[in-house]
C-alpha cells in the first residue's frame, strides 16, 4: 500500500507540475464547448431533418414533389412516438406520415418545423392534418457538450496512461522500477488510480466552468452523470494500458492509440448523431467505448435518462473495462 | 570467505547471437569484484541476469545460495547504465518516492550527505549535470542500505573530475562493508576500485583474479614504452618479445640493463623511451585485442 501511494503521489506531482500539458487539457474542452455556442448560436445549419413514418418509398408516391425537394434529409422511422420525441427535442423538423392517415407533426417553437410546413403545404400536403408538439430546443451545444468532455477524457486516458507508460518504458525507467520489490499490479494501478483522479477533476471543472456562462441544459441526475463517468473513464484508462502493455517505440504507440481515438472520435457520436447512417457504422460504433459513455451522459443531460435506461450503456462499459484490463495485466510486461 | 553471490553455467542467446556464453564465478562478500570488457562483451547481459532482470537461456543466479527472490530485491541496489527518472519530480521527491518502495531504508539525511546531495535537492532531476545524475542514481541504488550493489558502467561519459569524484564515493561506500558488482572498460577504474576482476571477451571469462596476480601471471618485470617511428624489423632481428600498439611498441623485459643494452648496440635512439610497470590496460589489450610478435 505504501508503495502503491508512493507511485501515486509522484505521478499526480509530475502530471500537475507540467503546467503545459495540464493547461492544455483544461483549456482544449473549454475553447471547444465555446466555440461551438458561439458558432451555432443562431440555427444557421440550411439541412432540414424529417422524419417518415413508414418508408421514403410510400412518402414518394404519395407526394413525389415533397420528397424531391432539395437540401431537405428524410429518416425513416417505424416508432410515431420515438420520432415525435424527436420534433420535441428539435432534433427532427418535421415528421410525415401517409398512412394509416396523413398527418405530420411539428414543434410550436420552431421556425424550421414551420418553414417546413409552408414546402409541404406548396408541394401538394395541404390536405394533411396538422399536429403540434411542445419542447423546449436543445441547443447544439447542450447536445454536443457530453461529446466534447467525453473526448477530452478519452485523449487524457488514451495518452496520460498508454502513451506515457510506453515513454517509462523506452527511457528505461519501468526498467529501474522492475529492480525494486513493487509489482507490476502496484504499479499498473497507481497509474490508473491517479489518472482517473485528475482526469474527473479536470472534468468536473471544466463542466462547472463552462455552465456558469452557457447554463447547460441539464434535467437528469448529477451523481449518474458522474458515474457513468467514471466508468467511462476507468474503460478508457484500461483501453490505453492494453495499448501499451508491450510497445517500446512512442511513436507506434502514439500511431495505435491515433488509431483507436480517431475513429471514436468521428463515429462515437461526439459532434453529430448517428442516426440514418449506414448500418455497419452503428455496428462499428457499438464497439467502442466513447459511444457509450457519450450516449449515456447525453441520454442522463437531455432526456433525463435514469440508471434503468442508460442500464446498457453501463454494462458495456463495464465488460469492456474488464476486459481490456485482464488483456492488459496478461500481457504487461516492465521492458 | 562467504560467498554472496554464485553464477553457475549462464547462457544466454540473442536468436543466434551468444551473448553469453558459459559463465561461472563466485563473488565473496564484502569485495568490489570488477567484470571488464571491450564493448560487447557481454558485461551488460551478464550483469542484467545477476540482478534478475533478464532471465537466462540456461544456467543459474545464487543470491546467498537461493534463487533470486522477493529478499533478493529488498537487499540488493541496482545502477544501471542508463536510467530516466520521472519527470518534474525533484531529487528530494525522488528519493522519498524510492524510499517507499522498500521494507528497510538508510535514513535519509546519511544518504543525502554519502552522495553529497544537499545543493540539488530541490532540483527536478531532468535538470541536472551528467555527474550530479549519477550521484542521485547511486543514492536510489544505496536508498535500501543493499547488501550489494550493481554498477553498470558507472562514470562512462562523466568528466574526469565528476570520475574522481564518484570514486571517492565509491571508496565511501566500500567502506561501509558492501559487495559491490561493477561493469567498467575504464581500466584504471577497475585498478584504482575492484579487489577482484574478471575479464570477459565474446561472451567468455576469459581471466579472472585479483589484479596483482593476473598482471604476475601474464607479465615478465617491466615494459619498455619506445615510439613507433622504429622499423618493426629492427625489434624482431634483436630477438625481443614485443606488443604492437597504435602509437608505440611495448617491449617486455626481465632485466632492463640487458635489453637497453641491447638497443643501443643497434643505435636504437631512446630519446622517448619510458620504462614502466605493466597495468590492467596492457593486460586488457594482451587478453582481448593485440597479439604478442616474438
Amino acid at each position: 500500500m505504501q508503495a502503491f501511494i508512493a507511485i501515486f503521489l509522484a505521478r499526480n506531482k509530475e502530471f500537475l507540475r507540467d503546467r503545459s500539458s495540464l493547461s492544455w487539457n483544461i483549456a482544449f474542452p473549454i475553447l471547444l464547448v465555446f466555440g461551438f455556442s458561439i458558432i451555432f448560436s443562431d440555427d444557421n445549419n440550411l439541412l432540414y431533418k424529417v422524419g417518415v413514418i413508414g418508408t421514403q418509398q410510400q412518402l414518394t408516391t404519395v407526394l413525389p414533389n415533397f420528397a424531391q425537394t432539395q437540401h431537405i434529409q428524410f429518416v425513416e422511422f417505424t416508432d410515431t412516438q420515438q420520432a415525435q420525441d424527436r420534433v420535441r427535442k428539435h432534433q427532427l423538423d418535421l415528421v410525415i406520415q401517409t398512412h394509416p392517415q396523413a398527418v405530420y407533426w411539428i414543434n410550436s417553437s420552431s421556425p424550421k418545423g414551420y418553414l417546413l410546413e409552408r414546402i409541404l403545404w406548396g408541394s401538394g400536403g395541404q390536405d394533411f392534418a396538422q399536429q403540434t408538439v411542445e419542447g423546449k430546443e436543445i441547443r447544439y451545444v447542450d447536445w454536443v457538450l457530453p461529446g466534447i468532455l467525453a473526448m477530452n477524457m478519452m485523449f487524457s486516458c488514451l495518452f496520460g496512461v498508454g502513451y506515457v507508460i510506453v515513454r517509462y518504458r523506452k527511457n528505461g525507467y519501468l526498467k529501474r522500477l522492475k529492480a525494486t520489490p513493487l509489482s507490476a499490479v502496484q504499479f499498473l494501478l497507481a497509474q490508473m488510480a491517479s489518472r482517473l483522479i485528475l482526469i474527473q477533476a479536470i472534468t468536473v471543472f471544466v463542466y462547472v466552468g463552462c455552465d456558469l456562462f452557457i447554463d447547460f441544459h441539464m434535467i437528469g441526475s448529477y451523481w449518474l452523470l458522474f458515474f457513468v463517468s467514471t466508468l467511462g473513464s476507468i474503460c478508457l484508462i484500461n483501453m490505453g494500458l492494453l495499448v501499451a502493455a508491450r510497445l517500446r517505440s512512442e511513436e507506434l504507440a502514439g500511431g495505435m492509440l491515433n488509431l483507436f481515438s480517431w475513429p471514436m472520435m468521428l463515429l462515437s457520436g461526439v459532434w453529430f448523431s448517428l442516426e440514418g447512417s449506414p448500418e455497419w457504422v452503428i455496428a462499428l460504433a457499438q464497439i467502442l467505448p466513447l459511444t457509450h459513455l457519450v450516449e449515456g451522459a447525453r441520454a442522463i443531460m437531455t432526456e433525463g435518462a435514469g440508471i434503468t435506461q442508460i442500464f446498457p450503456e453501463l454494462l458495456a462499459l463495464s465488460l469492456m473495462s474488464l476486459l481490456f484490463l485482464i488483456i492488459g495485466a496478461l500481457i504487461f510486461r516492465w521492458e | 570467505m562467504e560467498t554472496i553471490l554464485e553464477v553457475k553455467d549462464l547462457v544466454r542467446h540473442f536468436g543466434k547471437l551468444t551473448a553469453v556464453n558459459n559463465v561461472s564465478f563466485k563473488i565473496p562478500r564484502g569485495v568490489c569484484f570488477g567484470l571488464l570488457g571491450p564493448n560487447g562483451a557481454g558485461k551488460t547481459t551478464t550483469v542484467e541476469i545477476m540482478e534478475g532482470i533478464q532471465a537466462p537461456s540456461a544456467g543459474q543466479v545464487l543470491y546467498k545460495n537461493h534463487p533470486l527472490d522477493q529478499q533478493f530485491r529488498q537487499e540488493a541496489g541496482i545502477q544501471f547504465q542508463s536510467t530516466a527518472l520521472q519527470e518534474f519530480l525533484t531529487v528530494q521527491d525522488t528519493l522519498n518516492l524510492f524510499g517507499n518502495l522498500y521494507q528497510k531504508t538508510i535514513p535519509q539525511q546519511e544518504l543525502i550527505e554519502l552522495c553529497s546531495l544537499g545543493d540539488f535537492l530541490d532540483r527536478y532531476t531532468h535538470k541536472l549535470s551528467g555527474g550530479q545524475r549519477q550521484r542521485v542514481l547511486l543514492a536510489i541504488a544505496l536508498i535500501n542500505d543493499p547488501e550489494i550493489i550493481f554498477l553498470d558502467e558507472p562514470t562512462t561519459g562523466l568528466d574526469p573530475q565528476a570520475r574522481r569524484n564518484f570514486w571517492q564515493l565509491i571508496e565511501l561506500v566500500k567502506s561501509r562493508d558492501k559487495t559491490i558488482v561493477l561493469t567498467t572498460h575504464y581500466m584504471e577504474e577497475a585498478e584504482t576500485l575492484c579487489d577482484i576482476i574478471a575479464i570477459m571477451d565474446k561472451g567468455k571469462v576469459i581471466s579472472q583474479g585479483t589484479p596483482r596476480d593476473l598482471l604476475q601471471a601474464h607479465f615478465a618485470d617491466t615494459v619498455i614504452q619506445l615510439p613507433k617511428d622504429i622499423d618493426e624489423q629492427i625489434l624482431h632481428e634483436m630477438q625481443l618479445s614485443f606488443y604492437v600498439r597504435n602509437s608505440h611498441y611495448d617491449i617486455q623485459s626481465e632485466n632492463i640493463e640487458h635489453t637497453i643494452q641491447t638497443l643501443l648496440t643497434h643505435k636504437i635512439p631512446l630519446q622517448q623511451m619510458q620504462i614502466r610497470a605493466w597495468n590492467l590496460e596492457d593486460l586488457f589489450l594482451s587478453l582481448t585485442g593485440s597479439e604478442l610478435r616474438v
